[in-house]
């Protein structure tokens, strides 16, 4: 959306849309049963058998061989698929590490095999039979101990920007902040776990999964199967959340294509709870450090933002800084990404991905520099607040992230500034209130 | 899960006797916490005796102005029982402070007393863990330990127990009633019930193989305020950080249980004296010999302030 | 040993046995145990063990012949294609499986189908369907009470049950008077309905939507 007029009243601003309940067409379905998701395709797939996953117990390494003698023998048991015999597997264009791992280990509970069997109390109880060993590699899963071994990432979107001199406009500046930050790995955690029914009829693939891009996936499920595209069909009427996590192709969709193949039935596959959170992607944790440097008056004259987080091999950053290249006026501006290696499962979009944990860190920097400037912290952003691109002030670009109209609402009366705010100087049912945080956009 | 055959007992006797013919045996109540642990195969019984038609879910005078509870009155039933909540509040309100609704519907108070750690190492198979495989270490120890014990815990095992009616039922005295396939009957006072982990953490009560318990008691009422106060990360439905059941008198004096510290709710009779000098004095008594790491640590000045706030609420005369 | 099929179904002391139960001999069974295992991979060996279990699934009578492992949640979506039940986390900690049985909401995934016998379940598609809504669903339709609806029938069927534990007098964690009628007060709802989750965020519609309900019947 490229915003080069001003918006006009419309039903968002007008509260007529957001907000407000709505009568969907999906409400009845929804509320009685009728909504049918991933794994609850059974007219499609009447006689479809059950797979389990079995995780990579190691975080790094390499498999040195995979047991299945006790499992192919459990009861009910169809097929097992591992590495050593679903063939030469491709890596879809958006996945970072292999779905189903070997002989290498990329992250704990990559997936290492699927059982197939007959239900699922077998398939689960012979997925315990399966036994990989493994030679463990020592890897890197901290951050801050990582952080100093970070590269610049890839790809011109993530290039450090820089306007006016920022260290020259910082050490000039009155008052300064200089404070990091750091936010936790985060998992999507949607209700409904990654499931997929894979159903073969001679060469064409149907799937029936839970995925938010669904040509992506079947571009991606076709690209790791090494089959052409215009075989696979990806079937995704209704997602049990996604929030990112789903955007992508996932290890269950492959491992119950390839299990149905070896087993000549259609297969369905649930990831098991426990094994989500490290099989598949996630938001990664965040070093931020933000720097403010303004006139005793509250005028920001020199503002930056860096941050730090890692990746496996091949994938990329967290892109925390982005919205500080528009938010909030300052002549000399500084925005920085770095990208570590480490060996923790796939990092990739969560639901805001880079502005969660981004503007979160800009916003209580903000928040500090006003409270060190013995400013109310309303003031401080509307004073510094910015109709034009910072980055290009003199050129007429509209910055679609000014912030006034949004800062001053929430005040009674227009022009009427609340009185500064000291960290807990406000009781809210009990519990002091550290900070009056001030938000500045809702994603 | 592992296949296991199943049968439904006709009485306690004949329960406990069948479970004691088949070594891989386990009794199956509310099931909420043993199916669990059986999907991820942490439990592996052959052989479930399901308890559920035994008749021992009433809650009935004792005899000597307390309560028999039933082995398998539900946790939400046990909670909402009008002497219990007029008479025992503690123990009401640290049934409601745990799991959600429908966990205490299925759960048993058997079943609740013998539930076992949430460690999350003891959780996870991939790890060494001296309470699933004695001997294979603890991973815990090194590990995150912010849940963990900070007291009573050994070099093997810091997991602690998560159970808050436990805490109530210690506080209260409790006596567990059983019965062996023998017919043999015993109570077992709830101070000798539950096992530090030491060098057998995979031991955690002094029941003996195929032994079913059939009722709790509790001694006649101890009158004064009663508390149960659960401090953890959300405002429902997550463990405690750390909790505290007390039952305050009007003159000061009282009795203190706290959660969340040690592999079995951790109560010490002889600090109790202290109590009227305020939590910092009472709980370096009770929190005496205490072992933290750098990120439980916390726990301790918790539990002190918890017991402080407690102790305020009461002189307010707040319950 | 006895054949399941042979015992009297009302008697309480079922046995039910793998080895010669004739039940277990249409599952295919593989090799029992292998000589070179140990005795606990010989134990993860044996056949499934299966049991009759007969049940009232909303209003009607189901039988069938199951693993013993089979939870009420997979009897319900594999062997029932009831799939309205939702299968969250499959370990208690989520409530998506919520149903209904002899009145109580229970987590379907933490309960053995085979303990059920002679219970009565009522799922969401027994509360209602489109055309004839149970009002609780009537009023998340109104209130847009979801999103991705994958925790939706756990709410409801949540929600129903927890206004009747109000009507019953049982109180909760957030009852200031322990011993008196419990309120239906916005807290009392939000702790009565902590366990469901819902990661959408319908919460406070969620919340309205069960209010609306409540206040009709406080």
């Amino acid at each position: 959306m490229k915003f080069t007029t001003p918006a006009g009243t419309n039903p968002i601003d007008q509260l007529k849309v957001i907000g407000q309940p709505l009568d969907r067409i999906d409400g009845p379905l929804k509320t009685t049963g009728g909504a049918r998701y991933a794994h609850e395709h059974h007219q499609e797939a009447p006689n479809a058998a059950y797979g389990y996953v079995v995780g990579a117990a190691i975080a790094k390494g390499r498999i040195t061989s995979i047991d299945t003698s006790a499992a192919s023998k459990a009861p009910g048991v169809l097929a097992i698929v591992t590495h050593e015999n679903a063939g030469k597997l491709g890596k879809g264009k958006y996945n970072t590490a292999h779905l189903l791992a070997g002989p290498e280990v990329q992250h704990y509970h990559q997936a290492v095999a699927v059982v197939i069997a007959e239900s699922f109390e077998q398939a689960r109880a012979a997925a315990s039979l399966v036994k990989p060993s493994y030679a463990k590699q020592q890897g890197a899963y901290d951050l801050d101990q990582a952080k100093a071994a970070a590269v610049e990432p890839e790809g011109q979107d993530n290039a450090d920007s820089k306007t006016g001199n920022f260290e020259r406009g910082f050490a000039n500046a009155p008052v300064k902040l200089d404070a990091t930050y750091t936010t936790p790995d985060q998992s999507h955690a949607m209700m409904e776990p990654y499931a997929s029914v894979a159903v073969w009829e001679g060469d064409q693939l149907t799937v029936y999964t839970s995925n938010q891009m669904i040509d992506w996936g079947r571009q991606d499920l076709a690209k790791t199967l090494g089959i052409p595209a215009q075989n696979v069909r990806m079937v995704s009427p209704y997602i049990g959340g996604g929030f990112g996590g789903k955007l992508f192709l996932r290890a269950e969709a492959v491992l119950a294509a390839l299990g149905a193949r070896a087993a000549g039935r259609p297969v369905k596959v649930a990831l098991q709870r426990s094994l989500i959170m490290n099989n598949t992607t996630h938001r990664p944790a965040t070093i931020q450090r933000l720097r403010i440097g303004a006139t005793r008056e509250g005028r920001i004259t020199a503002i930056a933002h860096e941050s730090w987080s890692g990746d496996l091999p091949g994938g990329g950053p967290e892109t925390a800084v982005n919205q500080t290249r528009l938010l909030y006026a300052g002549a000399n501006r500084l925005t920085r990404m770095r990208l570590a290696t480490l060996d923790l499962p796939e990092g990739n979009a969560m639901r805001a991905p880079g502005e969660a944990p981004g503007l979160m860190a800009l916003e209580v920097a903000m928040d500090e520099m006003a409270e060190k400037l013995k400013m109310d912290p309303v003031t401080f952003r509307i004073i510094n607040d910015t109709t034009v691109d910072p980055q290009k002030p003199d050129a007429n670009s509209r910055n679609a992230a000014s912030c006034s109209a949004c800062v001053r609402a929430p005040t009674a009366s227009p022009g009427k500034i609340a009185t500064p705010c000291r960290p807990r100087s406000r009781m809210v049912a009990g519990w002091s209130a550290w900070a009056w945080r001030q938000p500045s956009a809702t994603i | 899960m592992r296949a296991f055959t199943y049968e439904r007992a006709q009485s306690p006797a004949e329960a406990a006797a069948a479970a004691s013919r088949r070594p891989g045996s386990r009794f199956i109540a509310g099931g909420t916490n043993l199916l669990d642990l059986m999907k991820l195969e942490i439990e592996t019984p052959t052989h479930l005796i399901d308890v559920n038609g035994l008749g021992l879910d009433k809650i009935e005078p004792s005899g000597d102005g307390g309560l028999r509870i039933g082995a398998l009155v539900r946790n939400t039933d046990l909670a909402a029982d009008m002497r219990v909540r007029r008479d025992y509040g503690v123990l009401s309100r640290a049934l409601l402070a745990g799991a959600s609704a429908q966990l205490r519907n299925k759960a048993t108070t058997a079943g609740n007393l013998l539930q076992r750690t949430r460690c999350p190492y003891f959780y996870d198979t991939n790890q060494p863990c001296n309470k699933r495989l004695p001997g294979s270490g603890c991973s815990a120890i090194g590990g995150y330990t912010r849940g963990h014990a900070i007291v009573g815990q050994s070099t093997a095992c810091i997991a602690t127990h998560p159970s808050d009616m436990a805490v109530a039922m210690q506080l209260l005295d409790a006596g567990v009633e059983t019965v062996t396939a023998d017919g043999a009957r015993r109570t077992i006072p709830i101070a000798d019930f539950y096992r530090l982990p030491g060098n057998t953490p995979h031991i955690e009560t002094t029941l003996r193989q195929g032994e079913l318990i059939t009722a709790v008691t509790l001694p006649r009422p101890l009158g004064g305020q009663h508390f149960y106060q659960k401090v953890r990360d959300r405002a429902s439905y997550a463990f405690a950080l750390v909790s505290v059941a007390a039952v305050i008198q009007p003159d000061g004096t009282g009795r203190v249980a706290v959660g969340g510290v040690a592999h079995r709710p951790w109560r010490v009779p002889g600090a109790e004296q202290a109590l009227p000098q305020g939590g910092k004095a009472f709980s370096a008594l009770l929190l005496a010999g205490a072992r933290t790491t750098e990120e439980n640590a916390f726990k301790v000045v918790l539990v002190q302030r918890t017991i402080d706030s407690l102790l305020a609420q009461a002189t307010k005369g707040q319950a | 040993m006895q054949d399941s099929s042979d015992i009297d179904q009302t008697r309480r002391n079922v046995l039910i046995t793998g080895a010669l139960s004739a039940s277990a001999a249409a599952v295919p069974m593989a090799a029992a145990q292998s000589p070179s295992n140990s005795a606990s991979t010989a134990q993860a060996t044996l056949a499934p063990v299966t049991g009759k279990i007969a049940l009232t699934v909303n209003g009607s009578r189901f039988e069938k012949d199951v693993d013993t492992r089979t939870t009420l949640l997979d009897l319900l979506r594999e062997h029932m294609h009831l799939n309205g039940t939702k299968k969250g986390c499959d370990q208690g900690q989520c409530g998506a499986c919520t149903v209904i049985v002899d009145g109580r909401r229970i987590n379907s995934c933490l309960s053995l189908a085979i303990m059920h016998e002679g219970t009565n379940v009522t799922t969401i598609e027994g509360l209602g369907q489109p055309g004839k809504l149970h009002p609780m669903q009537a009023a998340f339709i109104k209130h847009d009470g979801y999103q991705c609806g994958y925790c939706t029938p756990g709410q409801i069927c949540s929600a129903v049950a927890a206004l009747d534990e109000v009507k019953q007098g049982i109180p909760s964690h957030v009852s200031g008077d322990l011993t008196a009628q419990p309120m239906l007060s916005l807290d009392e709802l939000r702790e009565r309905m902590s366990g469901n989750i819902c990661r959408c965020g319908a919460y406070s519609n969620i919340v309205d939507a069960i209010n609306e309900v409540a206040g009709g019947r406080a």
